[in-house]
């Protein structure tokens, strides 16, 4: 492709990548269009990162494989141009198009485990494009994967090529789906939402090795994602798309600092900044002498069989002291697989610990359902991630939320209509939503009535599991926005589960972080998120991308950073699980002996070895 | 649009500035014209689809389904004949081709084709009915339950139900005709009990696919009994799918006892039935006589599953997206 | 994945043992006494009794039971009630003829039915997936008796091709005469087993095609042949492996009514035979070997499926 190269240049200077009023629709069976893509401008330039910003149905992912020429099946290209090397792709045969797929135009999908074939090598895929296209013998393609798989800093860059898709990590396939759309060099790279499904750890290092790697390639990209704040880290410039139209467009810096569109502005608002630290509460010591309304202790929990000495088959959570105090909002934080889901089921009586109690206005509860009454049930609700199936597609809402008015008779001289009404207006939805099914409502709309399900128990505690997580930012803040306004109204205590420290923080009065089942450190928000910190803690705080450019090189320079990058997350039966990534970690104590409990006053505790003064620095 | 960051908002109209400025200016702000106040709302989901409309094959199914089901019906009162009847008992011979007052020929012992197959209707489709619905009834109670039990009631549940399974359904009728002979009420136990297998099978693995719904948690968390789970929770979402089945299974069912009446172990002559009328006129071929006496039965049989066989076809790829997306 | 084959291989043997416990004493609930009902209604009792001890009749029944499955270990299947021949002297002439038509029916459907149903998958949506998916669906839920008899209208009445049933010796026979010798009840079959295997192995490949890596290979600029080939075939043989067992399972019960229907001399007319003239011995031994060519078929399905996933081929 070396040809079209020389010639993009010569007639287009600088442009790899344009389209001109771009449209792409749905022809429907009848004849009829359903718009995606509504006449969109941009350019993107030789080294140049452009990212599309916006949330679902802003037809960002549809816009970005149009510079390969693609559609999604049912999806076709309606109108404008776009092109890529002056050459209108939409309007190539794919046998035109195939010669500069992966050659000239390369993709990166948001799940690298979907998108490589799972019974191919590695090494295969990656070296598959310019081996086929003939740009590259396989040796030339072979060095010049190990050469990439050494620039993304994968370890074993020499045999992991050998290995299949299931037996590498999820952030290295990440990097090595880099690594496949390299291969080929191209002028433009099309990344599609590359690190939304990684913890934010880990996303730390994979958006570093994308960010040397263009830089390094001196390739053009499209960036797609719906995070404004990784867009800060990586891109020059940002188009903001809503409803398959532009809403603004400009350098990075114009369009973060002085955004103009309400729309754009309104996406900034919705990212909630670190509050600053050593904003002292003067009332959190106060809650000391109540007893919490809901409490963990000592316990242990997991999945599988219980053995004779007490320990689940699978353990998750070990030894768990957690407690919720009344009318306030505690935070648990921690990456996928922590176990913060787990404890809320715990909680719930869901999942019955193997040791340990729990807690209920000072009054021990049955550790699984059967064992607690109605009206303990009743103090304790439950809401779900997704409310796609937390909601039972075949109930009107009315019903749905009627049942537990019903059930618990909560009605309190109100009829029941009258209390579903009542409940779908404190959650902000209109009244005629009641004779509706779940299908029939947005995301935002249904999580809000699964939010309204569980206070239709006048609860005491109400556990979210991640309910804003499957949301857009825009939605998820309305929800959070909702949810402090519930709590002020009704005095109910929440448990906000959530692996987005931001999100968390904004909100809870306390925050708890697990880490591999166990609590490593909790207390007061404003406390925990200041010194003396939890290695881990602080590694958590400084990957939060911050929606200001050059973040990401000051994050990644952390030790924390370099310290946290790899290492194994297990549940270990002594010591400290965090050892393996820890950069303060003491080789011979912290993997073998449980870290003592480090008590900071005013209910923040740290476990770990290390002095407080020595987790202060 | 605006160049200049003090400068408010533009409402009116604008250039496409993007597209029209020089190579290598990079300092362009594009906004797109507003107006103050207009919210930003979270984009619908998806419309929900039209209901269920057949399509072309599924309307041929529906018509040919109701044609049989009329006939089964009203067959033994529109029939020229009886059952047994001789039409033509001064010029009795075997096989006759069609002819004036036999439109389909007579058979092996000279009966009326026609009417032997608007008997047989009746029958064939009944003894299918009845034992398809014998078969969800047990099915559906035992798989479901099965499902709401615990691991090890559904274990037990399981293992039996898969041995049945792994036996061939001719082979398991085989066995039990042989055993206590052939009846009407027999071919429908019979049939009943093996293809319970199946629906269970079925019925267990949906209703364990709903139970791991959050909304199913959400209900025992609530504290919900088990009668309130099978019957609100579950069943609403697990009727659809099963409905499909059930036309899916009848058309098994109808080729089960077909298959043991042709084999002479099903419906007993002189009864009619369109499978033990194809073994007896087998004759007819062999003897290179006539192919209609074998024919009409086989093609009754045939054009009833296979129209059953579009309906389903239609249904499932019509509701199969929507069906998936709400579960 | 060594495990979870002997995990299966061990779940097969159960269910064996299950269904040599179902066929025994299935035929066990008869009612009337053997004895009686095959020495006629003049025997004396002492003939009876005589004859019942010979037959072991009257030990207990879990004892009958394994004398019974130790002797079908050894190939010993008992003695016909009805005609006073050992069972495996009634099958020694006829089990070829079985074997025959469904093993040339497997080698020349099951190819052909593949190719079709993948050729289909390629191309979704065309002319030729419509018709070929639209003869399948018809085909799928037509009796095996009517497919038959439209082969016999089109072979013997239309083009007039000789006699509709098959009788006589193999003796001596070449391949090629084997397929004209045994056309129909092998395009019978055929024509059963391929309206399955077409519209499996279509869903089987079209579910592979729709997986992101194949638009992923798409994206790379992946030749069409190539996608089909390497990427999505070396997905989609697992299942198809699948289908191409459960098809070969199914292949027992259709031939049951095949032989029938072409009055052939195989194992499944003998069997039909068997419980026409109650001869619970016959019916025993036929079952399991029956039941047994099916339960090991269903087991190399299985198999197939735990080898097509590349998470338990190539362990961490």
């Amino acid at each position: 492709m070396q040809k079209t190269r020389n010639h993009g240049d010569r007639i287009h200077g600088d442009i790899v990548f344009e389209t001109r009023d771009l449209r792409i629709g749905a022809i429907q069976p009848d004849g009829s269009e359903i718009r995606i893509v509504k006449g969109v401008d941009f350019q993107v330039r030789r080294g140049e990162v452009v990212a599309l910003i916006g949330e679902s149905g802003s037809g960002k992912t549809t816009i970005s494989l149009s510079a390969l020429g693609y559609a999604k099946p049912g999806l076709s290209f309606t109108g404008g141009e776009a092109l890529l090397l002056g050459q209108d792709v939409t309007r190539m045969s794919v046998d035109e198009l195939r010669p500069l797929r992966g050659i000239s135009v390369a993709y990166l999908a948001q799940s690298a485990a979907a998108t490589f074939n799972p019974s191919i090598k590695i090494n295969e895929q990656v070296t598959e494009a310019p081996v086929l296209h003939g740009t590259k013998t396989q040796a030339e393609a072979d060095a010049r994967a190990l050469e990439l798989y050494r620039a993304l800093e994968l370890p074993d860059p020499e045999t992991i090529g050998d290995r299949y898709p299931h037996q590498v990590s999820g952030g290295q396939l990440q990097r090595l789906m880099a690594a496949m759309a390299l291969c080929g060099d191209p002028e433009l790279l099309v990344l599609d939402e590359p690190t939304t499904a990684l913890d934010v750890t880990t996303q730390i290092e994979v958006l570093k090795a994308f960010k040397k790697v263009i830089k390094e390639e001196g390739a053009a990209a499209i960036y797609v994602t719906h995070d404004l704040a990784v867009v800060a880290q990586i891109a020059d410039r940002v188009v903001v798309l809503y409803n398959g139209e532009i809403k603004e467009a400009g350098p990075v810096e114009e369009v973060i600092d002085r955004s103009k569109h309400p729309y754009t502005t309104r996406l900034m608002d919705a990212i909630r900044p670190m509050p600053e630290a050593g904003q002292g509460d003067a009332s959190s010591d106060e809650h000391l002498r109540e007893a919490p309304a809901l409490e963990a202790r000592g316990v242990d929990a997991g999945y599988g069989g219980i053995d004779s000495s007490g320990r689940p088959a699978v353990p998750v959570l070990r030894d768990i002291d957690v407690a919720i105090q009344r009318g306030k909002t505690v935070g648990i934080i921690g990456e996928s697989g922590c176990g913060k889901s787990t404890l809320a089921r715990v909680y719930a009586g869901l999942l019955p610990a193997a040791s340990g109690d729990i807690y209920l206005d000072g009054e021990r509860l049955s550790p699984d359902l059967a064992g607690r009454t109605r009206e303990q049930l009743r103090k304790v609700q439950f809401v779900y991630q997704m409310a796609d199936t937390a909601l039972n597609p075949r109930q009107r809402i009315r019903d749905i939320l009627g049942r537990p008015i019903d059930f618990y008779r909560t009605a309190e001289g109100m009829t029941r209509r009258q209390r579903v009404e009542q409940l779908l207006e404190m959650v902000e939805l209109p009244v005629q939503f009641a004779d509706r099914y779940p299908h029939e409502l947005s995301g935002g709309q249904k999580q809000r009535v699964n939010l309204a399900r569980a206070l239709a128990a006048n609860p005491e505690v109400v556990l979210c599991d991640e309910v804003t997580s499957a949301l857009d930012t825009i939605v998820a803040a309305n929800v959070i926005e909702l949810l402090k306004r519930l709590q002020r109204e009704t005095g109910v205590s929440f448990v906000f589960i959530s692996h987005d420290l931001s999100t968390v923080s904004s909100f809870a009065d306390e925050i708890v972080v697990l880490y591999a089942g166990m609590v490593a450190e909790q207390g007061p928000t404003d406390r925990v998120l200041s010194p003396p910190f939890h290695p881990y803690t602080r590694l958590l705080v400084s990957s939060v991308p911050e929606p200001r450019v050059g973040w990401l090189e000051e994050a990644a320079a952390t030790r924390e950073a370099k310290a946290g990058a790899s290492g194994a997350v297990t549940l270990t039966e002594t010591g400290c699980p965090f050892f393996a990534r820890c950069p303060l970690a003491i080789p011979g104590t912290c993997e073998t002996v449980d870290p003592p409990t480090l008590d900071d006053g005013n209910g923040h505790v740290i476990e770990c070895h290390r002095s407080l003064a020595e987790l202060s620095a | 649009m605006s160049n200049d960051a003090t400068l408010p908002p533009s409402t009116g109209a604008h250039p496409d500035l993007i597209g029209g400025l020089p190579d290598g200016e990079q300092t362009e702000h594009f906004v797109a014209p507003f107006e103050h106040g207009v919210s930003f709302d979270e984009l619908p989901d998806a419309p929900p689809k039209a209901r269920f409309r057949p399509s072309l094959t599924g309307w041929i199914g529906i018509v040919i389904v109701a044609f049989w089901i009329a006939i089964a019906v009203f067959g033994p009162l529109l029939a020229p004949y009886g059952e047994n009847d001789l039409p033509f008992p001064d010029d009795y011979s075997e096989f006759q081709a069609p002819r004036e007052g036999a439109p389909l020929g007579t058979d092996v012992e000279d009966r009326d084709i026609l009417s032997r197959i608007m008997y047989g209707a009746g029958r064939t489709i009944g003894i299918a009915f009845a034992a398809t619905v014998m078969a969800y009834a047990l099915g559906v109670v035992l798989g479901i339950g099965a499902a709401v039990s615990g691991p090890k009631v559904d274990m037990v549940m399981s293992r039996i139900n898969d041995a049945f399974l792994s036996l061939p359904t001719i082979m398991l009728g085989l066995v039990v005709v042989a055993a206590v002979g052939s009846s009407i009420p027999v071919l429908i136990a019979t049939a009943g009990l093996i293809y319970a297998t199946v629906v269970f099978r079925l019925a267990r693995a949906l209703g364990m696919e709903i139970m791991v719904m959050d909304f199913v948690e959400a209900a025992r968390a609530r504290g919900e009994g088990r009668w309130w789970i099978i019957t609100r929770e579950i069943w609403p979402n697990a009727a659809m799918p099963l409905i499909t089945d059930f036309g899916l299974r009848l058309i098994y069912v109808i080729l089960f006892i077909s298959s043991l009446s042709f084999l002479g172990l099903g419906v007993q002559p002189p009864q009619a039935d369109w499978g033990s009328m194809v073994r007896e006129n087998l004759g007819a071929l062999q003897y290179g006589q006539s192919i209609i006496p074998v024919l009409a039965p086989a093609l009754s049989i045939a054009t009833l599953t296979v129209a059953i066989n579009l309906i389903v076809d239609d249904v499932s790829a019509q509701a199969g997206g929507r069906l998936s997306k709400r579960l | 994945m060594t495990g979870l084959i002997l995990r299966r291989l061990g779940i097969g043997l159960v269910t064996v043992l299950a269904v040599s416990v179902i066929i025994f004493f299935g035929t066990k609930i008869l009612p009337g006494d053997v004895a009686q009902i095959r020495l006629g209604q003049a025997a004396t009792e002492e003939n009876v009794a005589a004859f019942r001890e010979r037959l072991g009749l009257d030990r207990p029944y879990w004892q009958q039971y394994l004398g019974w499955l130790s002797n079908f270990l050894r190939g010993d299947l008992g003695i016909s009630l009805a005609s006073d021949v050992p069972i495996t002297n009634l099958i020694a002439d006829r089990y070829q003829n079985t074997i025959i038509v469904s093993g040339l029916t497997a080698l020349i459907g099951v190819p052909v039915s593949l190719m079709l149903g993948i050729t289909a998958a390629m191309f979704p949506g065309s002319l030729y997936d419509r018709v070929l998916t639209f003869v399948s669906v018809s085909l799928v839920a037509a009796p095996e008796f009517f497919t038959a008899t439209l082969l016999v209208l089109l072979f013997v009445f239309a083009l007039d091709l000789g006699n509709a049933v098959v009788v006589g010796s193999t003796e001596g026979k070449g391949f090629f005469e084997l397929i004209a010798h045994f056309a129909l009840p092998i395009a019978t079959l055929s024509f059963v087993i391929a309206s399955q295997l077409i519209r499996m192995s279509r869903a089987a490949v079209l579910n592979v095609m729709s997986s992101p890596y194949i638009e992923m290979a798409i994206l790379k600029g992946v030749p069409r042949g190539r996608i089909i080939f390497r990427h999505a075939l070396l997905n989609a043989i697992g299942p198809i492996v699948n289908v191409v067992a459960l098809n070969l399972a199914y292949l027992v019960t259709g031939v049951i009514v095949v032989e029938v229907y072409f009055a052939y001399p195989g194992l499944a007319t003998l069997i039909v035979q068997g419980v026409q003239s109650r001869d619970y011995v016959l019916i025993q031994g036929l079952g399991m070997i029956f039941c047994l060519t099916y339960v090991v078929l269903m087991l190399i399905a299985d198999i197939a499926a735990y080898a097509s996933n590349p998470r338990l081929r190539h362990p961490k």
